[in-house]
């Protein structure tokens, strides 16, 4: 139950993140959504053994964090949980692609260990961007932008609606976990038990569902939303885009790592 | 001022798992009326309310709003006129903000967003929540919820106001605010409520159903002073009516 409270608390403060005021928050959603796009494109585009060409586009992420005042250690840690589970895509590449690269030392490193690298590298990389847009962005308007770009009305009002209830769901969960848990005298819940308490939430859930829409067709809903919000695109969105396009593109044709190493390399004797 | 008119005409609703809800109920309410619709648990009062604006079909008999007939045709029109604020406002604020919650009804009307957005003030600054305009839902208190939850039935200028347990889960300063807040409302006004203070302060008439039939209508306080009848429907006088308990006490012991 302390995991589903944290959860919450861990989510609101995105939320909470997302509705300070700096220069980067109040960029045009859809020039952060386009260029977060553009990132995650370019660096699933890499051969699958890179692994230094990708560490200078940890740029992205930090620039944007930094000036969206995100503090590191929430980015660092939520995504952190994500790390086993992109090691786990990467588990058997070891196993199963054992040619030798090189040595380091005395120590042979295959090919599998470096693409496992590379999975995990790239996974770092993509979700603090994502969080990281989320969170100098705000979901709703991540969503409205996406919707935007020409993105699925349905399916723009579907993540709409999930981010607005999964509150209620989560508040609507915590209450039944912590009535069971009261009533179950330190002992762990049964299966069955648990199974008809999520198939209650479940049909609570639908019920809901229900309501909201009796709620929505009785303030005139007839299939579309309306937005209030006038986009302004403006230079500074332009410039905005258009500066990390050029960068990304500087950096998948040039490896940036390997031209400092060999300026260092040059300037040491 | 016709399409201020609420007419039930032997109105019945049978649930789709066979429980007879509601059963020859019919009921005028003419403009500006404040009406209570008042009852035990599942006597029929939400039932009954959700059949005003078409979120319901009658199974029998007809829902007239003003100079209309409730149908497929009318519908539109008729939720327009009949404001409801649901009993959870959860279920009702469902946009990103406050804001954004107001204004759905209004671009939906198809306002113009400027428009929208100036109705929304005036409707959130009238419930006294125009500070909140930026706060997601679920950032509000139960007062606060409640009175957004109004505004966003309000920015949509209905004429007829139906209102399902407004002050349930309130604070006692809430449940004021709020109170005061319907007294000043010109609107014709439906409220279905347990809480007979708020009855007996805001609604002239009253209408008593039990077991899906209306037991009684007429008004307010001669109702109240009905002791079989309040008995016979699982209701008690409010406590404004009731002897105070602590003079009571002391009287006694004396």
């Amino acid at each position: 139950m302390a995991s589903i409270e944290s959860m919450a608390a861990n989510f609101r403060r995105l939320d909470q993140f997302a509705r300070a005021d700096t220069a980067m928050h109040r960029l045009d959603a859809r020039a952060k959504v386009m260029a977060t796009l553009a990132f995650i494109v370019v660096v699933a585009s890499f051969d699958r053994y890179t692994v230094a060409a990708l560490l200078p586009f940890f740029i992205f992420p930090i620039v944007l964090a930094a000036l969206g005042k995100l503090p590191t250690a929430y980015v660092a840690r939520n995504v952190a949980v994500a790390i086993p589970f992109a090691l786990a895509i990467g588990l058997f590449n070891p196993l199963f692609d054992q040619q030798v690269l090189f040595k380091l030392g005395s120590i042979p490193i295959s090919a599998g260990w470096i693409s496992c690298l590379s999975i995990v590298v790239r996974a770092v990389l993509t979700l603090s961007a994502a969080l990281i847009l989320i969170g100098v962005t705000g979901f709703p308007a991540v969503c409205e932008a996406l919707e935007r770009l020409g993105m699925p009305k349905v399916l723009a009002m579907q993540m709409q609606f999930l981010y607005r209830y999964l509150f209620v769901l989560i508040e609507d969960t915590r209450r039944s976990a912590r009535a069971l848990e009261l009533r179950s005298c330190g002992r762990s819940p049964r299966l069955p038990t648990v199974a008809s308490l999520i198939g209650f939430l479940l049909l609570r859930t639908w019920q809901r569902a229900d309501r909201i829409h009796m709620a929505m067709l009785a303030r005139a809903y007839r299939g579309d939303f309306h937005s209030r919000k006038v986009g302004n695109f403006g230079s500074g969105e332009v410039a905005f885009v258009a500066g990390w396009l050029v960068l990304f593109g500087l950096l998948r044709v040039y490896d940036a790592s390997q031209l400092l190493g060999a300026l260092v390399g040059r300037a040491l004797p | 001022m016709s399409h201020h008119l609420v007419e039930l005409k032997r109105l019945g609703h049978v649930y789709p798992d066979g429980t007879a809800a509601l059963s020859e109920v019919s009921l005028r309410i003419t403009h500006g009326e404040c009406v209570a619709v008042i009852g035990a648990n599942g006597a029929g009062k939400s039932t009954l309310l959700l059949h005003l604006n078409g979120c319901l079909v009658a199974s029998s008999g007809e829902v007239r709003v003003g100079d209309f007939p409730l149908t497929r045709a009318t519908l539109p029109q008729i939720r327009r006129t009949v404001g409801m604020v649901f009993q959870d406002p959860d279920d009702q604020l469902f946009m990103p903000t406050v804001l954004d919650d107001v204004a759905f009804g209004p671009l939906n009307l198809g306002l113009p967003p400027a428009e929208a957005e100036e109705r929304s003030r005036d409707a959130l600054a009238l419930v006294g929540a125009w500070h909140l305009r930026d706060k997601p839902p679920y950032l509000l208190s139960g007062g606060e919820k409640k009175r957004v939850a109004i505004a966003t039935v309000l920015a949509m200028s209905p004429d007829i106001l139906v209102l399902d347990e407004p002050t349930s889960g309130l604070d006692p300063f809430a449940r004021r605010q709020l109170m005061a807040l319907l007294k000043d409302f010109r609107h014709t006004r439906i409220i279905a409520s347990h809480d007979l203070d708020l009855v007996m302060d805001l609604c002239e008439r009253t209408v008593v159903l039990h077991d899906g039939r209306v037991a009684a209508d007429g008004e307010t306080r001669e109702l109240f002073r009905d002791d079989a009848l309040l008995a016979q429907c699982r209701l008690e006088k409010p406590f404004s009516m009731q002897g105070c308990p602590v003079c009571g006490v002391v009287r006694r012991i004396a």
